[in-house]
């Protein structure tokens, strides 16, 4: 999913771009003491271990190969602001050393791969141990799906980036079922990995696991008499209550969910599958035979599609970066108030 | 320097996994004293040492009790940075000690953390790099470099910031018989308190004439390394063997 | 990629780029790259002199060829998109060898191809010319916030370690007679993986240990790295200055 130069429009990128910055000087912010406690080598080590992995290709079926994105993982296993840090940090080699992404695409591919599978991931990975049993174990299947799920939501966004600022018209209706089906496959290959690194982990050091500190039992010592006693473990990066984390995750998926409607409106194949998920296929029967593509897509209906879609994109562009700059400011005012 | 180098007493600590590494570790070195800290796999050996500088244990919010003084100070917080310089730590695997871009980088880095800048901070890596014979590799990544170069390098890493105390963790493995032996030059040519965790018992012999075993968590023996090695039943108590054909009473050692 | 990821990328040769200094070469990159997207497709002489740039570059940095088809390789997915658009694309149909495609899909697959690989191309004369650690040093110079720098710096100093115990699981596993199948693939992958992870993170938290051994406390020195002058600025800058007329002079002139 490594977006080259000149994939997306001027607006689209600049927009991704200043959402990435903002969500890597948030994490900046926020990672600084989970920094401080583990150091930076601990964050470069996880970069090169998340970019090493990508190179490991798994099979996903018609001959083709996904390889693993790694955001849900990360953020389970350092911490959601670091784990921003690191898959940004991968990102920016990977376009820098390897040609891999275009630079002037690094926002949105930071947005896409770095941001948006942290966030996703790790917000159903915090919701799924309200549920689970309080135990550190229950972090593999609330990780594993959280993997599941990040996958094919980069995909729609990329889908709602591509009706906002594409460079060609195809019918976004396709390019998501295409992009969301094919990346359902590629996210139940991330889920096993992400499910065995986990239980790797969980096996032979529960304590790495930032996402289940909490859930740790205490610890027992002996003395060098003999006797024993009962210690808290020293968690000095343990997650921050739920609350929070279900705010972050309910304004991002705002975010999206207000990038993809916009296109959805601009673009009748949109509305339309969406309709055909939701079961409205009947009731869309009839618009659906009178704007076949030809119809829809009339010389007459060309401008009005571009205008419409252009504008959708304007307010798209503008709304993303409203939201991204209130998310920004929001935090930093917290964080500012907190060091008070 | 009042006291001794280092004084370890009643030492207990768990890791955070859960799993306790140390159950009461005493033990003291004089100044000028080389002592080799022998024991089998999992004894405990490297996390002893990762607590004389503060690292592990209850200084830094582990999970263990007991005391500890360098030279006299008690290992407090405030005197961390402080026990840091004095006490200088070689670890086991040079690529976990080198981790800046250049050999240059890596060895100031220590000293640039003491406040050494310019030329002063130049002269300290010229200075520690030539005590181990790398004074012409200061460019290099430390990735170029031979194993044995690197393992040279990390004890140039710790000379640059002027220890009092050099700690060792298996300065000898995975080292060929050349550079095993130049190691052993440089170190007995280094004008140090020295504490050596080794599994290799010639080398023991050869640079240490003191010798504390730990097993368990706990110091078993504590004497002249030549007493300990001669000393079968306790060797092959706890897992510890001599090469074959190796006679500790029939090689020189450094005590003249 | 495994025994010399990261710097194995750097074609050790001497010439007038590889001596520029990092910071110069990153802004001329991202320079050009701005000139080329800013340009409008259909413009196609443009597209040619940028190449033509980048060619010139190439020899300038004495890089063999082959060695920059080779790594333009990872642009493959992107091509494979682009050659589906004229199909999958909406609009007025053009014919084109017998076959009905989409105009507009045929200009979207020109545009991706022409845009993605010169960025690609612009990215891989950059690598091939800087090594990691002066790319570090030049980011720094252009005052990317320090933790940032430090993560950085870690990650490249280490992906070779990471990529070889990797390499070294992976032989293990085939020299036991691992074949694989596609389920016994992916289940021998993860596995793997997971020991990886462990093996990287506990490295990570000695290496933060030898760090703190050595007095550190939160701020990683300066890397040693030398100002750029400006004659290096122009020198370095001269060819997304081309760009950048290039792009106007399309925009103005157009076809």
């Amino acid at each position: 999913m490594h977006v080259p130069d000149g994939f997306f429009d001027a607006p689209t990128s600049i927009a991704t771009g200043l959402i990435a910055a903002g969500a890597v000087g948030v994490s900046l912010q926020r990672a600084n003491r989970e920094l401080r406690e583990t150091g930076p080598a601990l964050a470069g080590l996880t970069a090169a271990f998340v970019f090493a992995v990508q190179m490991v290709n798994f099979p996903v079926g018609a001959g083709t190969s996904g390889h693993l994105l790694g955001g849900a993982l990360a953020a389970a296993l350092v911490g959601p602001w670091t784990a921003v840090l690191v898959m940004s940090t991968v990102l920016l080699v990977q376009g820098l050393l390897f040609a891999d992404g275009g630079l002037t695409a690094l926002g949105t591919n930071i947005t896409l791969m770095g941001v948006i599978t942290v966030i996703v991931g790790y917000f159903v990975t915090r919701a799924l141990l309200q549920a689970l049993p309080k135990r550190v174990g229950s972090v593999v299947p609330a990780t594993t799906i959280g993997a599941l799920v990040s996958v094919p939501v980069a995909a729609l966004a990329f889908t709602g980036l591509y009706a906002v600022g594409g460079a060609v018209e195809i019918p976004i209706g396709k390019l998501a079922t295409a992009m969301v089906g094919w990346h359902i496959l590629v996210g139940l290959g991330e889920a096993v990995i992400t499910a065995a690194v986990l239980s790797a982990v969980v096996a032979t050091r529960p304590d790495l696991v930032y996402a289940a500190r909490h859930l740790q039992k205490d610890l027992v010592l002996v003395d060098a008499d003999g006797n024993t006693s009962t210690v808290a473990p020293d968690r000095p990066i343990a997650p921050k209550p739920a609350g929070r984390s279900l705010g972050v995750g309910v304004a991002f998926t705002f975010l999206i969910a207000g990038v993809i409607s916009l296109f959805a409106s601009a673009h009748p194949d949109g509305l339309e599958f969406v309709g055909a998920k939701l079961g409205f296929e009947s009731a869309a029967k009839d618009s659906a035979v009178a704007s076949s593509p030809l119809a829809d897509y009339g010389v007459s209906g060309i401008g009005n599609t571009q205008v419409s879609g252009a504008l959708a994109g304007i307010i798209g562009v503008l709304v993303t970066i409203a939201v991204g700059l209130a998310i920004a400011k929001l935090a930093s005012i917290r964080s500012a108030a907190r060091t008070e | 320097m009042s006291g001794p180098s280092i004084q370890v007493e009643r030492l207990v600590f768990a890791y955070p996994d859960g799993r306790q590494a140390l159950f009461g570790v005493d033990f003291t070195v004089e100044p000028g004293e080389r002592v080799a800290l022998l024991g089998p796999n999992g004894a405990g050996k490297t996390t002893v040492v990762l607590h004389l500088n503060g690292i592990l244990g209850s200084v830094t919010g582990g999970t263990g009790s007991g005391r500890i003084r360098i030279g006299g100070t008690d290992l407090h917080r405030e005197h961390l940075a402080e026990i840091r310089r004095k006490v200088g730590l070689v670890f086991q695997d040079p690529d976990d000690q080198l981790f800046m871009p250049t050999v240059r980088d890596d060895v100031a880095f220590g000293p640039a953390n003491l406040g050494l800048r310019g030329s002063e901070l130049d002269d300290r890596v010229f200075e520690a790099l030539s005590e181990v014979g790398m004074q012409d590799h200061a460019d290099i990544a430390p990735h170029h470099l031979s194993f044995g170069q690197r393992r040279r390098v990390a004890v140039a890493t710790v000379l640059a910031m002027r220890p009092e105390v050099l700690v060792l963790d298996e300065p000898s493995s995975n080292l060929d018989p050349a550079s095993r032996r130049e190691l052993a030059d440089i170190l007995s040519g280094l004008d140090v308190t020295l504490l050596m965790i080794t599994h290799d018992l010639p080398y023991a012999l050869q640079l240490c004439e003191r010798s504390l075993l730990i097993d368990d968590g706990r110091i078993v023996a504590d004497g002249k390394t030549r007493d300990l090695l001669a000393d079968p039943d306790l060797l092959s108590a706890h897992r510890l063997e001599l090469p074959y054909g190796f006679d500790p009473l029939s090689v020189s050692g450094p005590e003249r | 990629m495994t025994a010399s990821a990261g710097d194995g990328l750097l074609v050790a040769v001497d010439s007038r780029i590889h001596r520029l200094p990092a910071q110069v070469k990153i802004v001329a990159l991202f320079l050009f790259v701005l000139a080329v997207v800013a340009t409008p497709a259909a413009v196609v002489w443009a597209f040619a002199l940028y190449a033509v740039l980048l060619v010139g570059c190439v020899v300038l940095a004495k890089l063999p060829p082959a060695t920059v088809m080779r790594r333009m390789a990872v642009e493959t997915p992107f091509i494979v998109f682009a050659l589906l658009l004229p199909f999958v694309a909406t609009g007025p149909q053009i014919e084109v060898l017998g076959l009905s495609v989409s105009e507009s899909g045929v200009f979207g697959a020109w545009n991706v191809l022409a845009k993605g690989t010169l960025g690609v191309v612009a990215a891989i004369v950059l690598s091939a010319t800087t090594a990691p650690r002066e790319l570090l040093a030049g980011l720094e110079r252009l005052r990317l916030p320090s933790t940032l720098i430090a993560i950085l710096s870690f990650m490249v100093r280490y992906l070779s370690v990471v990529s070889d115990d990797l390499h070294r699981m992976r032989i293990a596993r085939e020299s036991r007679g691992y074949t694989g199948g596609r389920a016994g693939h992916l289940k021998a992958v993860a596995a793997g993986v997971g020991a990886l992870f462990v093996r990287s993170f506990e490295r990570g938290e000695r290496v933060h240990l030898a760090m703190q051994a050595r007095g550190y406390t939160g701020r990683m020195p300066q890397l040693t790295h030398s100002g750029a002058t400006r004659n290096q600025w122009l020198e370095g800058l001269a060819i997304s200055l081309t760009a950048f007329a290039i792009a106007v002079a399309a925009r103005v002139v157009g076809l």
